[in-house]
């Protein structure tokens, strides 16, 4: 009987791990649509709006991978996953890339057998409290209930952080950001601790925002990037560069608006390779001249779709930060399009 | 085909194989063994070739590494230095503690709704019938869900009870609180404890295992006593009176034990953000039981129900016959037939409490599936290798409650001799 149970379980796996051996790029074009993991629903990173359409910086990554290979940012199957099911989702061939505001970890590179093409927002865990709590640093959380995302790696630091402290929490694992609102609102836990992005996104849909505070120690190093599967090196590497096209189009100063201007060649040879008018670096990815271009005329360049979702004049308010461009202060450094 | 003609015995021969129909039968039951001892073969190589090439390779040393995450309920030593292993065995006896809970509270509601059912009183047998079709007719994670929900949106936060003048109360003289992350409860204590043995796995109270001692050992006195007391009743058609010799036995030697260990209990008190000392039941833990509960109760209600009506009326015309009151009549000469009835279709329900208890996840409450098929699965990529072990976990649990209620079974059946 054990066995029975072991050949179903693996003939399961045989099945669909023979489904994700081809070429992801021929793939995608045969199919015409890019399917693209996101988070189940994470304001201004990656949900659906009021009319089901997909908005989000993570959303926006997916689009301009669809524009640079398919020629259309609407060819997009946004797949909803969770802390939990987004890395099967990738392995199983259920989706093409993974957009979802996921950290860039040695284990899961190296034994989930992941390839995390590029940081697009470097992160930091945070904790997020009601101000009734009275509470102003993370320091004083010693014996609090806190409510974790599972299947994270915010567990994981949760666990150091209150270790390295010697102080005591009880956790109360959540599924995903709706259920931990509610959960966090019903009071069910004193704190809530994700990604500080994360915690300014949830914030911003809550009745109340101005309730709440974010704490001001930040925990850990969360460099978010999309993900694609190990062993697909050239699709790893349209994804990588597309990423890197949009950080290097803003450093650039090529924007949606100014976009088909600059594209009819300018006195920079940097801008002309990157926009196809000179050289075609599309060419070598599998793709053609206007791949950089398309990508950005999806929804601008990483300043824009920065500043559009989750940037300071959105409800969400982040600041650029870390996120800023090399030159200006940040980590944002696309390598050169040479 | 029925002629009673003996078959000339000429040996056996290759050609009989195909065309003697005695034979036949086992050559096309070879065959098919074959075919699917083949198919099988396949589709293990198929799996482990796509598996080799994928990198992955089954591997359960990751149950030795460091866990690194905590759990909120757990009922032995475990940190997050402890092992996935050990988080994978206090997730197992989380599902364990919460079905055993379950299978008592659900036969003991079930066995009580199941009788009612059959009550003579219209109101009471009507409202019962309503339990029965409005529970069970509403899927169980809609009910969990529903469950949780109150204990956690009806109940005051453990902050209320904070401050000179807080807006919730503690119960039972200050001895407990219901909030809506927990019941604080007192726990019990000794002075004078005994210690613990260790096993290695877990540990076991000296104390607990004391006083279990002596209440069964008492019991055993009674029993002895009773028996005495039936031999007086038979030789003198008189009984002695026992009653107080059996509250005696079976009160005075705990007490006694209790007082001797120094017993006390330990109150929960409202220390900073969360009541420390005392005993911190989840609320999650009481959702899922008290679901499992009332969903489970009322299969067991109409089995109970069946097993019952099955039982012949002329049983209970002859107790009441012999002047038996309808209450020893349902005990000693209805229930105890209905039991024949009523077992085997119980042990699929307790099956089910116990598969069932895998819902924990709608709830929070940390069972296998939150442990090592959640937060281990997840943070060490070992989905393979995990859902197997969990799927094997819940088959030996559940072979070892057939087992159990087979046994059970076979000692209330209807002895034919």
């Amino acid at each position: 009987m054990k066995t029975t149970v072991f050949l179903a379980a693996a003939a399961a796996v045989g099945l669909f791990a023979s489904m994700a051996q081809a070429g992801t790029l021929d793939d995608v074009k045969a199919r015409g649509v890019l399917n693209c993991g996101v988070n189940t629903g994470l304001v201004g990173f990656g949900a659906p709006d009021a009319n089901g359409n997909w908005t989000g910086f993570d959303v926006d990554f997916c689009r301009a991978v669809a524009a640079a290979v398919l020629g259309d940012p609407t060819k997009v199957k946004f797949t909803p996953t969770t802390g939990e099911t987004r890395f099967t989702a990738l392995a199983s061939g259920e989706i093409d890339m993974l957009a979802r505001n996921s950290t860039w970890t040695y284990k899961r590179e190296n034994d989930l057998k992941l390839t995390f093409v590029a940081v697009n927002y470097y992160d930091g865990q945070g904790f997020m409290v009601p101000k009734s709590l009275g509470v102003n640093s993370a320091k004083e959380l010693d014996g609090a209930t806190i409510c974790v995302q599972t299947g994270t790696t915010t567990e994981l630091n949760l666990a150091d952080y209150f270790k390295q402290h010697n102080m005591k929490y009880t956790p109360i694992s959540i599924k995903d950001s709706a259920e931990g609102k509610q959960q966090f609102l019903a009071g069910a836990c004193d704190a809530y601790t994700t990604d500080a992005s994360g915690l300014a996104a949830l914030r911003a849909t809550f009745e109340k925002p101005h309730d709440y505070v974010i704490l001001p120690e930040i925990i850990s190093k969360e460099p978010l990037a999309p993900v694609v599967r190990k062993g697909d090196d050239q699709w790893a590497s349209i994804v990588r560069w597309v990423v890197y096209a949009l950080i290097e189009a803003e450093e650039l100063g090529v924007t949606s608006k100014n976009l088909d201007e600059m594209a009819k060649g300018t006195s920079n040879p940097e801008l002309n390779r990157l926009l196809g008018t000179e050289d075609n670096l599309g060419g070598m990815l599998g793709l053609d001249k206007d791949w950089a271009k398309r990508a950005i005329a999806a929804h601008g360049n990483y300043g824009e779709i920065f500043e559009a979702n989750i940037g300071a004049s959105t409800p969400i308010g982040l600041a650029r930060g870390l996120n800023a461009q090399w030159n200006k202060g940040g980590l944002m450094y696309a390598m050169p399009f040479h | 085909m029925s002629l009673a003609e003996k078959r000339p015995d000429s040996g056996f021969r290759l050609s009989k194989l195909i065309y003697d129909s005695q034979y036949r039968g086992y050559t096309i039951q070879f065959l098919f063994l074959c075919a699917l001892a083949l198919l099988i073969g396949w589709l293990v190589d198929n799996a482990y070739m796509n598996l080799a090439k994928l990198g992955i390779t089954p591997n359960f040393s990751f149950l030795t590494n460091r866990a690194g995450y905590d759990i909120s309920f757990k009922l032995i030593h475990y940190t997050n230095d402890s092992t996935h292993g050990r988080a994978a065995l206090v997730g197992l006896i989380n599902t364990l503690f919460v079905s055993f809970l379950g299978c008592i509270a659900a036969t003991v509601l079930g066995v009580v709704v199941g009788v009612l059912r059959l009550s003579k009183n219209w109101v009471i047998a009507r409202l019962m019938t309503i339990y029965v079709e409005v529970v069970r007719n509403v899927p169980l994670l809609l009910w969990l869900l529903v469950i949780f929900a109150v204990f956690t949106e009806a109940t005051p936060a453990p902050r209320d009870f904070r401050g000179a003048n807080p807006s919730a109360h503690m119960w039972l003289w200050n001895s407990m609180a219901v909030t809506n992350r927990y019941v604080a409860l007192p726990a019990p204590e000794f002075f004078r404890s005994l210690g613990n043995i260790d096993l290695v796995v877990f540990k076991v109270s000296l104390d607990l295992l004391a006083l279990v001692a002596v209440v069964v050992l008492g019991g055993l006195a009674d029993r002895a006593l009773r028996n005495h007391a039936a031999r007086v009743q038979e030789a003198t058609g008189r009984r002695p009176t026992t009653w107080w010799a059996t509250v005696l036995l079976y009160f005075g030697p705990p007490i006694a034990l209790l007082a001797i260990l120094g017993f006390h209990f330990d109150y929960p008190k409202m220390t900073g953000f969360n009541f420390t000392g005392g005993m911190l039941a989840p609320n999650s833990l009481f959702a899922l039981w008290f679901g499992l509960t009332i969903y489970t109760a009322v299969y067991i209600a109409e089995i109970v129900r069946a097993g019952i009506l099955a039982v012949s009326k002329g049983q209970t015309e002859a107790a009441y016959a012999l002047g038996l009151r309808p209450g020893r009549t349902m005990r000693l000469v209805v229930l105890p037939q209905a039991l024949r009835v009523i077992v085997p279709p119980m042990i699929s329900q307790f099956l089910n409490l116990t598969k069932n208890s895998t819902l924990a996840a709608a709830v929070s409450y940390p069972d296998l599936g939150a442990t090592l098929g959640g937060v281990t699965l997840n943070q060490t990529g070992r989905a393979l290798e995990s859902i197997l072990l969990m799927m094997v976990t819940y088959l030996i649990i559940s072979l070892l409650i057939s087992i159990a209620m087979n046994l059970f079974n076979r000692r209330v059946r209807l002895k034919e001799r």
